[in-house]
């Protein structure tokens, strides 16, 4: 008999105000033996989500049904269980990872009394004891000085380790089943190895059943035994690993497998005819690449100069508040960007690369050289420096956020016209918004909805539209693809692409995603702790990474989508 | 795909002002709450009543017919001589000689109620205050005015006091909020700073201190309290700037080259309104109360003004007079009640767990 047995399963949520109802999960089949790792897979609305917490029966009941279906695990029916059964195997028999770690984790409490709190509820323990057993299961999750980790706070922790600690009070009661829900999309991408290697070796220690949901079907390609690809609800595709990935059937899951960009140096660089500019593009990346070094002779067609850029957040203490130190978020980094031309900034979380972006863009302090257009940023007043503010403009990571939620497509987008003073009377500016859109392939005739009536992707284009609209020729990406679905990631990448051929645009490529980068990078800038690591043409980096961190980086990225963990 | 522009959409106005279709869905909110829909028409019905109180309860005639001419005693005088009278002072039309001038020859229209706010009924058979009658529908004060006519007039000052005393100190509040949420920093800190000092003034001494120096009017009372009453706001205000300058709409609109004083208003005020229009029936209801409590310990209206305060002290006074304290008892609770409930129903339209879409929670 199967661990966990999940048949026909529909989960539907009522809809509120005479809305219709959404039927997030519809006609499920799918059982976990013990001992086996199955991985959900799915793009954001597929309905794996719910399916994970329909096992757990954490929905919101009774707004969330389930109109048919069992679900069992071992001989509990938990469909329809009463509380006090569901209870006593949540925790135990059962347990789940989620995504975020900093929010599944009480900040008001200490590791110790975090994972003590479900020994002491199953188990019964005594404080001692459920210490001495808290100690064991760090250990067991490999955190470093564990004893010291049992008084931290969460927010003492890093991505990874909270993770961890996630991960040991999951463990705690050795269930049968663990449900882990997206358990490293929020961790960076030397972290994530270690997470799935980790919950790889506990599953076959404890012998449990893994239930994996993820986004992502290559990086579950090595650790899952057997897929299932879901769309919109339903089960499309599943099978054995090695099979899906070699032969899949599902046109879905040809789609999900080719949704990788290829390298930007494979690309044939010209659907438009190649420009004189182009040429000197060329000969601008090799003049300055592969080695950086700061005393270089900079070519004089540098659209963007950034000369040992500093930001320091001062540390302060005591009473009388004084600067003891400084946080070094970014520590003389120097960068030239031709029209044109890609650079991509990569790194880990926290290395930086986002404040870097805000200082060139002058929406933080800092101390260094910023030269545009032969403007030197730094001296600029504020009003000079606003009309400036039409050549560069950005694009942010989360597009939902970086939208106004209360004025339309329209407004967010004319307002770039309003405040230059150009565009014309309302009617010409309507035209100019209708031809952004149409250029970012949104259809003009939705210009008058609201950013939550649009898809992820679509908001993003709009995003970029508003960044458009004023003919910038330098854009800063902030990690434009992070928060999309891999099959929309690569046609915001298409378009990012086109358009930096019609427009000879320079980008500053912000992403912790070595796979995006590498489309769209002519150079590359390794970040870490706010120090350049390396620096120079984004194939030689890709390559032959000369660092060693960069060599981490790029294994941690690209081993797992090729070959396996055991490389 | 074309790249044409679509034609402007199709706005929904009321009296000019366009209705986004996030105030529609808010609006239809408020109105599935039936006891707020009901408290807000009672109310606007009640308040409208007692605007035009002039016309409602005054001891001049709305209308007089005499000898072929029209009088309009309400809006103008008219000495007594203008109706054939002897003195060449105001006519006092509730005088039985001036029902005599009428007879025969012409005719008057008067209000629902023949009483002003300061009528003293010299026809009372029995010692002031005197009980309801057929003539003083809810009875006399104790200085024999008609309460009802009194009643009227003090439920609009309080009403218009309100709207004045709120709509000031919203406007002050919000702007005060909004500087310290947005630019944060050493503002903000002097402004917080200054706030708690200026909150430990004692309001009530202020104004007992005030009033003896000079006669407190409308305009001084809104003035003095507008002083203190601003700072309710602020707070609220101030959360929501500091939460929302960090977003990323923002810092878009900054990349953008916005000035701050349109992102403040285009970018973030509409934002932080929700919770602020949440706040104002409550400030409406405080404002009420308040000046109801200064005049029921009178330091607030001019003496004689006809406030439900000062009727509500005189109940106290006149223990034995039933009718007074009971009638301002249940004017107040009732008036008090529909603005909570008023206030109620607004909160809950402007929830965003019912007012947004709800996203797909799929995932």
């Amino acid at each position: 008999m199967s661990l966990l047995e999940i048949q026909q399963l529909s989960t539907t949520f009522s809809g509120s105000g005479g809305e219709a109802d959404v039927e997030a999960v519809r006609d499920l089949s799918l059982n976990v033996e013990r001992g086996e790792t199955v991985a959900v897979v799915g793009e954001s609305g597929s309905g794996k989500s719910v399916t994970a917490l329909s096992v757990m029966q954490l929905l919101p009941y009774p707004q969330a049904y389930h109109p048919s279906g069992s679900i069992r695990l071992g001989e509990d029916e938990l469909i329809g269980a009463p509380p006090a059964l569901l209870q006593s195997l949540r925790g135990d028999r059962m347990a789940m990872i989620f995504q975020e770690p900093m929010t599944a984790l009480n900040p008001l409490h200490t590791v110790e009394k975090q994972i003590g709190e479900t020994l002491r509820l199953h188990q019964g323990l005594d404080r001692d004891a459920a210490r001495q057993r808290s100690l064991e299961l760090l250990r067991r999750v490999q955190i470093p000085d564990p004893e010291q980790r049992l008084e931290s706070w969460p927010h003492q922790l890093s991505g990874g380790q909270r993770q961890r600690v996630m991960i040991a009070m999951a463990l705690a009661n050795e269930p049968d089943l663990l449900i882990a829900d997206e358990p490293t999309t929020a961790l960076d991408v030397t972290v994530q190895a270690e997470i799935l290697t980790l919950l790889r070796e506990q599953q076959i220690q404890l012998n449990m059943g893994l239930l994996l949901i993820t986004h992502d079907l290559t990086l579950v390609s090595h650790i899952a035994d057997r897929v299932y690809v879901m769309t919109q609800g339903r089960v499309v595709e599943q099978g054995v690993t090695t099979q899906i990935l070699t032969e899949p059937t599902h046109p879905y899951t040809r789609k999900l497998l080719a949704s990788e960009p290829p390298p930007r140096w494979d690309r044939a660089r010209s659907s438009v005819p190649v420009r004189p500019v182009d040429a000197s593009i060329e000969a601008t990346g090799r003049a300055t690449g592969p080695a950086h070094s700061s005393g270089q002779v900079d070519p004089p067609d540098d659209l963007l100069q950034v000369d040992d850029l500093r930001v320091w957040f001062p540390i302060k203490r005591g009473l009388l508040r004084r600067t003891v130190g400084h946080v070094k978020a970014v520590d003389g980094v120097s960068l030239q960007l031709a029209s044109g031309s890609t650079i991509g900034l990569v790194g880990e979380s926290g290395s930086g690369k986002t404040t870097l972006a805000m200082a060139v863009l002058r929406l933080l302090t800092s101390e260094g050289g910023i030269r545009f257009c032969g403007h030197d940023l730094q001296l600029l007043k504020n009003t000079q420096l606003r009309a400036l503010r039409r050549q560069f403009q950005v694009v942010f990571q989360d597009p939902l956020s970086s939208l106004s939620p209360r004025l339309s497509a329209f407004q967010i987008v004319e307002e770039g016209l309003k405040v230059h003073g150009i565009g014309g009377h309302y009617q010409q500016r309507r035209a100019h918004v209708a031809a952004a859109l149409h250029e970012v392939g949104l259809d003009p005739a939705s210009m008058d909805r609201f950013p939550h009536e649009f898809s992820g992707g679509q908001r993003q284009r709009l995003a970029v539209a508003r960044a458009l609209i004023l003919e910038p020729r330098f854009l800063v990406l902030d990690e434009p693809t992070s928060a999309l679905d891999r099959t929309v990631q690569l046609q915001i990448i298409e378009l990012l692409q086109r358009l930096q051929e019609q427009h000879d645009l320079a980008y500053l490529f912000i992403s912790h995603d070595l796979r995006v980068v590498r489309a769209l990078a002519d150079e590359l800038v390794v970040l870490r702790d706010g120090v350049v690591v390396e620096s120079g043409r984004a194939r030689d980096l890709f390559e032959a990474p000369r660092q060693q961190y960069t060599q981490r980086l790029m294994q941690a990225a690209f081993t797992r989508s090729v070959g396996g963990f055991d490389s | 795909m074309t790249s044409v522009a679509p034609p402007p959409p199709a706005e929904i106005r009321w009296c000019g002002v366009r209705i986004s279709r996030l105030s529609r869905r808010r609006l239809a909110n408020f109105r599935a709450n039936r006891r707020g829909w009901w408290s807000t028409w009672i109310f606007l019905a009640l308040f409208l009543f007692t605007l035009p109180a002039e016309f409602v309860a005054n001891d001049r005639p709305l209308l007089v017919w005499l000898n072929g001419e029209l009088y309009v005693p309400v809006l103008s005088s008219y000495a007594e001589t203008d109706f054939g009278g002897e003195f060449e002072t105001e006519a006092d039309y509730r005088d039985p000689y001036f029902q005599q001038l009428l007879q025969g020859s012409g005719w008057a229209l008067w209000p629902l109620i023949r009483y002003g706010n300061r009528t003293v009924n010299f026809a009372l058979r029995e010692p002031a205050p005197a009980p309801p009658s057929g003539n003083n529908w809810l009875g006399t004060d104790d200085q024999a005015r008609d309460v009802l006519a009194r009643l009227i007039y003090g439920c609009r000052i309080s009403v218009l006091f309100g709207l004045c005393l709120t709509f000031f100190s919203s406007l002050v509040g919000i702007a005060a909020g909004a500087i310290q949420g947005y630019f944060g920093g050493w503002v903000d800190l002097l402004f917080q700073r200054f706030i708690e000092v200026w909150q430990g003034l004692p309001t009530l001494y202020l104004l007992i201190i005030l009033a003896s120096l000079v006669e407190p009017n409308f305009a001084w009372l809104l003035g003095l309290l507008l002083l203190f009453s601003w700072m309710s706001l602020v707070g609220v205000v101030r959360a929501e700037f500091l939460r929302a300058r960090n977003f990323d709409f923002v810092r878009a609109a900054r990349a953008l080259g916005v000035d701050d004083i349109t992102i403040m208003r285009r970018h973030v005020l509409p934002n932080a309104m929700a919770s602020t229009l949440t706040f104002l029936p409550f400030i409406l209801t405080g404002s009420v109360t308040v000046l109801t409590s200064l005049d029921f310990l009178g330091f607030g209206l001019p003496a004689g003004s006809p406030s439900l305060g000062e009727l509500l002290a005189q109940g106290k006074r006149n223990l034995h007079a039933p009718w007074l304290g009971v009638t301002v008892v249940v004017v107040l609770s009732v008036m008090l009640s529909l603005l909570v409930f008023i206030g109620e129903a607004v909160r809950d339209a402007f929830d965003p767990r019912r007012s947004l879409e709800p996203s797909g929670s799929a995932g």
